[in-house]
């Protein structure tokens, strides 16, 4: 499992940055949400991988036995993903929006608040 | 003792809570904001107060000892920003009653500016990154919304740019989380600042350093990463660009310092490469990308970068002058530049124009607004014996005492070129002819009253930006005690951890 999630965290970093830098207003933000999936990974992968041990002390002992399964970083990608979930909502209305206000989904377009004038 | 800590932050969180359910009535919105507000300014000095009888205050939420649970932490720094935050929101809060239309108010303009002074507070205040990872999206989630609010083309263009920067930032944020989690299994940062000196791949350490440095420099606006700030910040009404440059880019900067000064603390000659060459950079193009503008807001935008390069510079140099400077600059520029951004939008409301080109002939109807826009805007270049002058003279003077001379020639002709811009802008604005007035007589004027109510927040600021020119001495004080505290991370790291009792 470690051996492959690296690969994975790096093809899915690969294709979001490949994906933002298109010119449409979709796939920026595809590309945007799979750049945050990478980053839930690797903060998931990073933190090292147990598996099946959980962190729970068996009955009788006083502490955990070594290899237990590292709790916090799971709690921090559920966290991530909720906070990364209401900011990607919010990105897809305001692309919406931005589409139906300006009338083209061309990035490139896009250029007219920070031309000289 | 820490209930001190936890009410600054209950304060406006509680008021945008109850604003939510007050939606339609405006009235209603407008009295919850301003209490609140005004009672956040109280329970922040009342914070300082305490932080500089006690040094450092700390809550460990929910009673979890550090490094267990998430820690709050009230140092110098940190309730110095947070008194910072909290008067600027009620200043710039004032001024937004006169300048936000109604239809921006009707639609959460009040709740999302208690969030994010919210938010911003938590900021300043937390001991933990992955925490300070959660204030930053919830700052973040209240400004995207701020900028589009009203929904015209601008604003949603510069929100889109604005947006992207900001959620690749916060991926980067997240990637520097992991790998720090990785190397030394703890998020907070006292207990961090010391295991770190334990990782013995100083490798691993650079890469979470530059992942941390990309996400804040997007914050903060630095060299390469600042594309969404000219593309932005002159889009939404001037009151809540005073706003986000009041407090949004002094976030990351203030995020800059603490990991900085209490993280990666270890000597790295490309750590003061890499800030010496953001610092000069950012500095210099900022100017000169500032200097290329004709709209008032756009200049004084493209200014906020250059000013967080001498921000920068400070870090950079990071002796005890230096950073008794940076201190001492924040203080300076949160007020200085808002205070531009205010005028800008007297002027606009008087003229119906941002444009230079459109201008004039204000100094000759409203000589008040000249003289208070003077005193800013010389104070921004560094004139004696204004604020900004002492700013500068402090970080110019710790540049030499440590031979980083490049950095002082930058920051020289930076000023230089300030005062180029601020110049600009008040032969354009103030001081020539009126464009319109040769064509036709009928001048777009505003009922006298309306206009003395807004220049109440700004006479209240100069007066303020005065003040800290003439009674530097205290300030200083104040600033060169952060700056000790800030260089001694064993005190803060006591607090936090419980050591010292």
């Amino acid at each position: 499992m470690e051996d492959v999630l690296p690969f994975l965290i790096g093809g899915l970093y690969g294709g979001g940055i490949y994906l933002i830098l298109h010119r449409s207003f979709v796939k920026l933000i595809i590309g945007l949400i799979i750049l945050g999936y990478a980053s839930n990974l690797m903060l998931f992968t990073i933190s090292r991988i147990t598996r099946g041990a959980p962190p729970l002390i068996p009955e009788g002992a006083t502490q955990l036995t070594e290899p237990f399964a590292d709790p916090l970083p799971q709690a921090l990608v559920l966290t991530a993903i909720v906070i990364g979930f209401g900011i990607q909502a919010f990105a897809i209305v305001l692309i919406k929006v931005g589409y139906l206000t300006g009338d083209t989904d061309d990035l490139d377009k896009l250029n007219t608040t920070d031309r000289l004038d | 003792m820490e209930n001190e800590l936890l009410i600054v932050l209950l304060i406006p969180l509680l008021a945008g809570i109850f604003n939510i359910f007050l939606w339609r009535n405006l009235s209603g919105q407008k009295v919850v904001f301003f209490v609140s507000t005004i009672l956040m300014v109280l329970a922040a000095a009342n914070l300082l107060n305490s932080v500089i009888i006690n040094d450092v205050i700390t809550l460990q939420s929910a009673g979890w000892e550090a490094p267990f649970g998430i820690s709050l932490v009230a140092d110098y720094l940190s309730a110095l920003m947070v008194f910072l935050t909290a008067l600027m929101g009620l200043i710039i809060g004032v001024f937004s009653l006169f300048d936000v239309d109604k239809k921006r108010m009707q639609f959460g303009f009040f709740p999302l500016f208690s969030f994010l002074l919210f938010s911003v507070s938590g900021a300043f205040l937390s001991g933990d990154i992955f925490n300070l990872y959660v204030w930053f999206e919830i700052m973040l989630i209240s400004s995207f919304v701020l900028m589009a609010l009203g929904n015209t083309k601008p604003q949603l263009e510069g929100a889109i740019k604005y947006v992207t920067m900001n959620i690749i930032a916060s991926v980067f944020f997240l990637a520097g989380i992991g790998v720090t989690y990785g190397l030394t299994g703890t998020l907070n940062m006292a207990e961090l600042s010391i295991l770190i000196n334990g990782v013995d791949d100083p490798n691993l350490i650079l890469l979470a350093m530059i992942f941390f440095f990309i996400a804040f420099g997007v914050k903060s606006a630095v060299f390469p990463l600042f594309s969404w700030l000219p593309a932005s910040y002159h889009t939404p009404p001037v009151a809540i660009t005073a706003i986000f440059s009041a407090l949004l880019t002094k976030v990351g900067v203030y995020a800059f310092i603490r990991f900085f000064t209490l993280i990666f603390n270890q000597e790295s000659q490309f750590t003061d490469n890499l800030l010496i060459v953001t610092a000069s950079t950012t500095m210099f193009i900022g100017v000169l990308g500032a200097a290329a503008q004709m709209e008032f807001r756009k200049i004084l935008s493209v200014h906020i970068i250059s000013q967080i390069g001498y921000l920068i510079m400070g870090i950079a140099i990071g002796t005890k002058m230096a950073l008794t400077g940076v201190i001492y600059f924040i203080v300076h520029i949160i007020f200085v530049k808002s205070n531009l951004f205010l005028i800008s939008g007297v002027v606009n409301r008087l003229k119906g124009s941002f444009e230079l080109k459109k201008l004039g002939g204000v100094y000759g109807k409203y000589p008040f607004l000249g003289i208070l826009f003077v005193i800013s805007a010389f104070s921004l270049a560094g004139f004696p014996p204004l604020s900004g002058f002492w700013a500068k003279f402090a970080l110019v003077l710790a540049g030499l005492e440590a031979k980083e001379y490049i950095l002082v020639f930058f920051a020289l002709i930076t000023g230089f070129l300030t005062l180029y811009s601020m110049t600009k802008i008040w032969n354009e604005v103030f001081w020539k002819k009126d464009p319109k007035e040769e064509e036709t007589e009928e001048v777009k004027e505003e009922e006298p009253v309306s206009i003395k109510l807004k220049m109440i927040p700004v006479v209240f600021v100069t007066i303020i930006i005065l003040a800290l020119g003439v009674f530097a001495e205290p300030v200083f004080s104040f600033a060169e005690m952060t700056a000790e505290q800030l260089l001694n991370p064993h005190i803060y790291i006591d607090a936090v951890l419980g050591l010292d009792q």
